[in-house]
C-alpha cells in the first residue's frame, strides 16, 4: 500500500488524494476477493458442481434419444393420437436393429422399462426376434407379429415421453405422479405410490425427534444458563462429550443398550418389572430415541447461548413490578428465548430431515427417511434419475428451511460474525 | 444452587427442583450410552451384555491383530489429516480474504462457502459419487481427501473467521507502518495472534473428517474404508465386542479433540483476561 502511493506520488504529483485512496482500496479489495478465490474453486469442483449435475440427472433423459434416433425423429410430428403411421415403424425397426449391434438397446430398454412396467420385455423380445430390416411397408406386421405390444397407443407414448433431451418424468415420479397415455398428469398407482409416504413420514420423525430435543433441551439450556459459569462449564461437559463422539459410537451404543438382551431390557427385566424382552430398536422408538440422543445437542447449544444473553434484571424488574413467577417466566423470560428456540429447532428439524446412517441402522424397513431411497437408487437398483430426483425435493426443503435459519440467526454468532 | 438469589416464593423452588430433576435424568440420557459401552470392549466374554463374566483385553487384543481394523485406523488418519490440512491452507486464506472484503455479494459468498454443512450428507454423497466416477476419482485416497476437504473447511472458515474478528487490525497497521512487508506482518504479527484460532479449526476439522461416514460409504473402494464405514459393516452384520473396542478407541480420540479444544479456549480467555 505504502509502496503503490509513493509510486502515484512519483508519476503525477497532482493526482488527487481521494482518488489514490481509492485506487488502494480497490487493490486492497482485489487482494481479499483474490485470497477467497481458490477456496471458492476448489468448492465449485467438489460441492456446487457436483450438486449441480446431480440436479441435472434429476432432468436429463438422452438415452432412448441417443439409441433411438430415428424413432425419435419420426414421432416428433406424431399428435399422440391415433397409433403412429408405417414410417415410425420403419424408424424403430432400424434403430432396434443398429442398437442390438452396438449392445445398447439394454440402456433403453431399461428407461423406458421405468415409465412403462415391461417396456424391457417388449424391446429385448422385438431385438432377439427381428431377423432383418422389414421390407418397405411392412414394417409395423413384422413388429406388431413379434410382439402385439406395438399396436399398442402407450407403447408408443411411452417412447414419445422419454425422447428427451429433459423430461419432468423423474421429478413426477419422485411425488407420485405421472404422465397418463394423453399426456395428463394424474396419481401413480397406488401400488407403485410410496415417495408422498416416505415424505410424510421423513418429515414425522423430523418433527417428533425436534419435538423432543426441544421439550428434554430447554431445562438443560435454562439450567446451564443459570449456574455460576464454574458448574455450568463442568455440566457442559455432559452435553459436549456426547457431541463430540463419533455417531457410529453412539448409534452401536444405542443397539447395545435396547436390544432385546441389551442393558435396558436386562435391567427392566431384572427389577421384576417385564417379563418378556420389550421390543425397543429395529422400529420407529428406536430411531426416535437415537436420533433425539444424536442431535439434542444441536437444540441446547443455541437455546444456552440465547438464554446466556437475556439480563437477570428483567426478571428481577417484572419481579419487583409485582408479577407472579409464572407470568413474569411466560411474559418475560420466554418470549426473548423465542430467537434460540427457532434457531435450534430449525437446526434440528434441517438436520434430521438428511438422516440416513441412524436410521439405516436402528430402524425397520418402515422407519426409513428419504435419504435410504436415494442412496438405495444410486447404488442397489442404479435409477439414478429417481435417485437425484429425490434428492432434489430433499436439497429444495433444506435450502429453504436453511433460508430461513439464516434469516432467524442473522447478525448472531453462528456465521462467525463475519456478516458487516 | 443455593446462591440462586431469584429463587424466593415456594413455587419458584419447585420450579428450580423441577428443573434440576429433569435436567439430571437429560445428562444421564445423553452420557449413559457412551459410558455403557466401554466397560464391554473389557469383556472376556463375547455377548454384549452384563455382568461381565471376566475382564479381557482379548477384543482390543483382536483390533489390532486384524488387517482389517488396523487398515482402517490407517485410512481414517491419512485422510483426515490430508483434508484437515488442506481445508487449513484453503480455509484460512478464505477467512482472511473475507475479513477485508466489502461487497454486498458477502453475504452469498459466505452462506456458499458454509452450505457444505447445511446440504444433507447423502445429497453431497450421491452428487460427488455421479462426478467423480467418470474422473476415476472413487475409490481413490484423493478422491475421499477432496470430499472430506469441502465438508471440513466452513468449520475453518468460521474458527478463523471468529478470531480475526477480535483481532485488532491496528496491528497489522502499525506493523506496516514500521516497515514490514505484509508477509513478514503476517508471519511474525498476525499468525502468532490467531494461532489458538488455527488450531480449534484444525480440530473441527479433523474431527469433521474422522467421523464421517457416509461420503466413505458411496466413494471409498475396499482399500479405503475408514473406521466409521469399518464400524457401519460391523453393526449391520452382527455387533462383535470388536467393535465396542473400536467404539472405544474412537471415543478417546474423540475425548482428546475435545480437551484439547478447551484447554485453547481457556487460554484464549486468559489471554483475553490478562489484556483488559
Amino acid at each position: 500500500m505504502t509502496a503503490a502511493l509513493l509510486t502515484g506520488a512519483d508519476a503525477k504529483t497532482e493526482v488527487p488524494l481521494k482518488r489514490r485512496l481509492r485506487r488502494a482500496e480497490r487493490r486492497r479489495q482485489a487482494k481479499a476477493l483474490a485470497l477467497v478465490l481458490p477456496l471458492l474453486l476448489f468448492l465449485l469442483f467438489t460441492f456446487a458442481g457436483p450438486i449441480a449435475g446431480m440436479l441435472w440427472r434429476a432432468v436429463d433423459d438422452h438415452e432412448v434419444r441417443q439409441i433411438l434416433p430415428q424413432a425419435v425423429a419420426a414421432l416428433a410430428s406424431w399428435d399422440s393420437k391415433d397409433l403412429p403411421d408405417e414410417k415410425a415403424y420403419a424408424a424403430l425397426a432400424s434403430d432396434i436393429l443398429a442398437a442390438r449391434a452396438s449392445g445398447t438397446i439394454a440402456i433403453a430398454a431399461k428407461r423406458l422399462n421405468y415409465a412403462l412396467n415391461g417396456f424391457r420385455t417388449i424391446l429385448t423380445s422385438t431385438a432377439r426376434n427381428l431377423k432383418a430390416a422389414p421390407e418397405p411397408g411392412t414394417a409395423k406386421e413384422a413388429l406388431v407379429k413379434i410382439n402385439p405390444a406395438w399396436r399398442e397407443r402407450t407403447t408408443w407414448t411411452t417412447i414419445k415421453d422419454a425422447s428427451g433431451p429433459v423430461t419432468g418424468f423423474y421429478l413426477l415420479a419422485a411425488l407420485d405422479l405421472t404422465r397418463n397415455v394423453d399426456g395428463a398428469i394424474v396419481a401413480t398407482a397406488p401400488d407403485q405410490a410410496i415417495y408422498r409416504e416416505v415424505f410424510a413420514r421423513t418429515f414425522l420423525i423430523s418433527l417428533s425427534v425436534t419435538a423432543l430435543c426441544l421439550m428434554l433441551g430447554f431445562p438443560v439450556a435454562y439450567l446451564l444458563a443459570t449456574l455460576p459459569p464454574g458448574r455450568s462449564n463442568l455440566l457442559m461437559i455432559f452435553v459436549l462429550l456426547p457431541f463430540w463422539t463419533s455417531l457410529l459410537v453412539r448409534t452401536c451404543a444405542w443397539i447395545v443398550l435396547l436390544q432385546s438382551k441389551g442393558v435396558v431390557n436386562d435391567s427392566l427385566h431384572w427389577l421384576g418389572i417385564i417379563d418378556e424382552p420389550l421390543r425397543l430398536i429395529y422400529n420407529r422408538f428406536g430411531v426416535c430415541v437415537a436420533m433425539t440422543h444424536v442431535l439434542l445437542p444441536f437444540m441446547i447449544l443455541p437455546l444456552y447461548s440465547s438464554m446466556k444473553a437475556i439480563s437477570p434484571a428483567y426478571m428481577r424488574a417484572a419481579a419487583s413490578l409485582g408479577a407472579p413467577p409464572l407470568t413474569a417466566f411466560l411474559r418475560i423470560y420466554l418470549p426473548q428465548t423465542l430467537p434460540g428456540i427457532g434457531a435450534g429447532s430449525l437446526l434440528v428439524f434441517i438436520l434430521a430431515l438428511g438422516y440416513y446412517i441412524t436410521p439405516a441402522l436402528v430402524g425397520g424397513a418402515a422407519d426409513q427417511m428419504i435419504s435410504y431411497f436415494i442412496a438405495l437408487y444410486t447404488t442397489e437398483t442404479a435409477n439414478w434419475g429417481l435417485a437425484s430426483a429425490l434428492g432434489a425435493v430433499l436439497l429444495l426443503a433444506t435450502v429453504l428451511l436453511a433460508l430461513v435459519y439464516g434469516k432467524l440467526v442473522q447478525g448472531q454468532q453462528v456465521t462467525g460474525g463475519m456478516k458487516n | 444452587m443455593s446462591d440462586n438469589s431469584s429463587l424466593r416464593t415456594p413455587s419458584q423452588r419447585i420450579a428450580w427442583s423441577a428443573t434440576i430433576v429433569v435436567s439430571t435424568l437429560v445428562f444421564i440420557f445423553l452420557i449413559t450410552p457412551i459410558l455403557a459401552i466401554m466397560p464391554l470392549s473389557f469383556s472376556s466374554g463375547s455377548y454384549l451384555t452384563y455382568p461381565l463374566p471376566g475382564l479381557s483385553l482379548r477384543w482390543y487384543d483382536d483390533f489390532i491383530n486384524s488387517p482389517r481394523w488396523m487398515n482402517s485406523l490407517k485410512n481414517s488418519m491419512i485422510i483426515g489429516v490430508a483434508s484437515t490440512l488442506l481445508s487449513m491452507i484453503l480455509g484460512t486464506l478464505a477467512a482472511l480474504g473475507l475479513a477485508q472484503w466489502k461487497s454486498r455479494f458477502k453475504p452469498l459468498v459466505l452462506a456458499f462457502v458454509l452450505s457444505p454443512v447445511v446440504v444433507p450428507g447423502v445429497i453431497t454423497a450421491v452428487g460427488l459419487y455421479f462426478f467423480f466416477a467418470p474422473i476415476g476419482l472413487t475409490g481413490s485416497y484423493l478422491g475421499l481427501i477432496l470430499a472430506h476437504t469441502a465438508l471440513a473447511t466452513p468449520f475453518v472458515v468460521i474458527t478463523v473467521g471468529a478470531t480475526l474478528q477480535s483481532f485488532d487490525t491496528n496491528l497489522a497497521r502499525a506493523a506496516a507502518s514500521l516497515g514490514a512487508s505484509s508477509l513478514y506482518a503476517f508471519r511474525r504479527v498476525i499468525l502468532p495472534l490467531i494461532l489458538p484460532g488455527l488450531a480449534s479449526g484444525a480440530l473441527f476439522a479433523f474431527a469433521t473428517s474422522f467421523d464421517e461416514v457416509v461420503i466413505v460409504l458411496f466413494m471409498a473402494g475396499p482399500e479405503q474404508r475408514t473406521l466409521p464405514r469399518e464400524m457401519f459393516s460391523g453393526i449391520r452384520e452382527n455387533i462383535s465386542p470388536t467393535i465396542t473396542a473400536a467404539a472405544v478407541i474412537l471415543t478417546t480420540v474423540s475425548v482428546i479433540l475435545l480437551a484439547t479444544l478447551e484447554g485453547l479456549r481457556r487460554r484464549n480467555e486468559r489471554l483475553k483476561g490478562s489484556g483488559a
